[in-house]
């Protein structure tokens, strides 16, 4: 058999189903354990070796009738479709659409896994001057061209500690918005102790999409959390997040794509994070997001001998998830929602995260990086607002850094989904951003097959 | 088909010379925007 054809597809058993992945074309089959057994050898032209190996365990019309169809699926291209390439749409420059503002490098909690040193990213504590905010507006329209719509994320540590310049900046937004014709869809992440009636109500007129922080579990989130003075913040988070959250019900604010969705992140202290998922449901959310802790060197950090466990638990939580919205009491997951026929064109999966060349983040005094992360990590400044991106070596391999152009990712399953993972955890642990974080790689894997997996469920089960 | 199930319209071959007009939404890996990945995310000029 040709084994360069198993380069083409990913097979895998996920809550009891099997199932085929054509990498590059995306199909995904729920196939019988036939197939299953078949794909072990089918190189698309083997017939009758298949048959041979196999005759001990099929009868040999199953065998044939099993073979046929994986022929069919080879003419519609969904079995061993060809290689992709960088696309010629693929521009050799990217056009800067997002920006992240660090509007306040200061926070009021100290989370105990914070990359951001409780918000300073090592430096000064400080904040970021309206003129500067309406610095980095201005720097968007003119470095997203002809595009459209811009994004602009506010960051911190915690950024309603500089609403003087959240507001500023929102206002500046929607008055070059009518000037120029762009469309600004705006972001905020809180940890909530600052939202209050007046400024949820500022968020909501303004538009706001809104990324709120619970780790789940009371015990979990204020062991994790604490304030500045030590005490625990869940119960002030989960207060502000209901009244938020509720000011939203109702579809109102459910327009120019705005959302409104809690995130949270699990360690080494909370691998049974499937509780503090539905924790979250319970407390009455059901847009969530649970994320695995990046940290190198730390005792809440994973290692490889963690996987087994998280893997597990995924599968946990792939049942509990599909067990309640088998029951009628659905909640969505970030990381299981994936449209599998209307998903990125293949420029869009290479240029992932658009981190240094899409992308960047403005600090407080107005530098700029390749993204949030990297602020403070001083060989990555690319300039400011005022000089304009000085540096023009990092913009160009970030640009390049895709998965075509990294070894790892060349031939792994997962890189059409993945688009190559985060620069910036590969930076962390390797100091090069064209060599993935692999712990990361492995969850992002586990969790990608739970997500197809749940996608071919309700597909099926329609 | 008997053995097999295909649950999707696959479109990855239809856009390998075609796309990147990048008005889609930034995808964000870092853990602390929610690892918008872009398996996660849907064609703009398709919603």
């Amino acid at each position: 058999m040709n084994r360069e054809m198993q380069k083409k597809i990913h097979k895998f058993v996920q809550n009891g189903m099997y199932i085929l992945l054509d990498i590059n074309s995306g199909a995904v089959h729920v196939i019988d354990e036939m197939i299953y057994d078949i794909m072990d050898y089918f190189d698309g032209k083997n017939d009758a070796e298949v048959t041979v190996l196999l005759a001990g365990k099929y009868p040999e019309a199953e065998l044939q009738e099993a073979l046929s169809e994986l022929h069919a699926l080879m003419e519609l291209q969904q079995l061993f479709a060809p290689d992709i390439d960088v696309p010629p749409t693929f521009k050799q420059q990217g056009l800067v659409k997002s920006l992240c503002l660090m509007i306040a490098q200061d926070c009021n909690l100290r989370c105990r896994y914070c990359f951001g040193d409780g918000g300073s990213y090592g430096q000064a504590r400080a904040v970021m001057s309206p003129e500067t905010g309406c610095k980095a507006v201005d720097f968007l329209i003119e470095a997203s061209g002809p595009r459209k719509h811009c994004e602009m994320d506010f960051f911190g540590g915690e950024p309603l500690m500089n609403m003087q310049t959240v507001k500023a900046v929102t206002e500046y937004v929607r008055r070059r918005e009518k000037e120029t014709g762009k469309e600004f869809k705006l972001t905020l992440t809180t940890n909530g102790m600052l939202l209050n009636e007046e400024n949820i109500q500022w968020l909501n007129d303004n538009e706001f999409s809104l990324v709120l922080s619970l780790d789940g579990r009371r015990e979990i989130h204020d062991a994790m959390r604490p304030d500045v003075g030590g005490r625990g913040s869940y119960d002030r988070a989960v207060k502000n997040f209901r009244s938020c959250l509720e000011s939203r019900r109702g579809g109102e604010y459910d327009y120019r794509g705005v959302y409104t969705y809690l995130r949270g992140t699990y360690t080494k202290n909370n691998l049974d994070f499937t509780k503090d998922v539905l924790s979250m449901n319970d407390a009455g959310f059901d847009i969530l997001s649970m994320e695995p802790v990046v940290l190198k060197d730390s005792p809440l950090g994973f290692t490889e001998a963690d996987l087994p466990r998280i893997s597990a638990e995924y599968d946990r939580l792939t049942e509990a998830y599909l067990k309640r919205h088998r029951e009628g009491r659905g909640f969505f997951f970030f990381h299981f929602n994936m449209d599998l026929s209307n998903g990125p064109c293949v420029a869009k999966r290479l240029s992932g995260c658009g981190a240094g060349h899409e992308y960047f983040a403005v600090a407080e005094n107005g530098d700029l990086y390749p993204c949030h992360q990297f602020v403070g990590r001083e060989k990555y400044r690319l300039g400011s607002l005022d000089e304009g991106v000085t540096d023009k070596k990092w913009p160009q391999y970030f640009r390049e850094s895709h998965v075509l152009n990294k070894g790892k990712c060349r031939d792994c399953w997962a890189r059409f989904f993945c688009s190559g993972g985060c620069h910036a955890n590969a930076d962390l642990f390797h100091g090069d951003i064209r060599q993935p974080y692999e712990v990361g790689c492995e969850i992002q894997k586990k969790r990608l097959e739970c997500a197809i997996a749940v996608q071919a469920v309700l597909k099926l089960e329609k | 088909m008997k053995h097999i199930q295909t649950v999707n319209q696959p479109t990855l071959q239809l856009t390998k010379n075609s796309g990147g007009c990048g008005e889609c939404q930034a995808s964000c890996q870092s853990a602390c925007k929610t690892s918008c990945t872009v398996g996660n995310q849907v064609c703009e000029s398709k919603k």
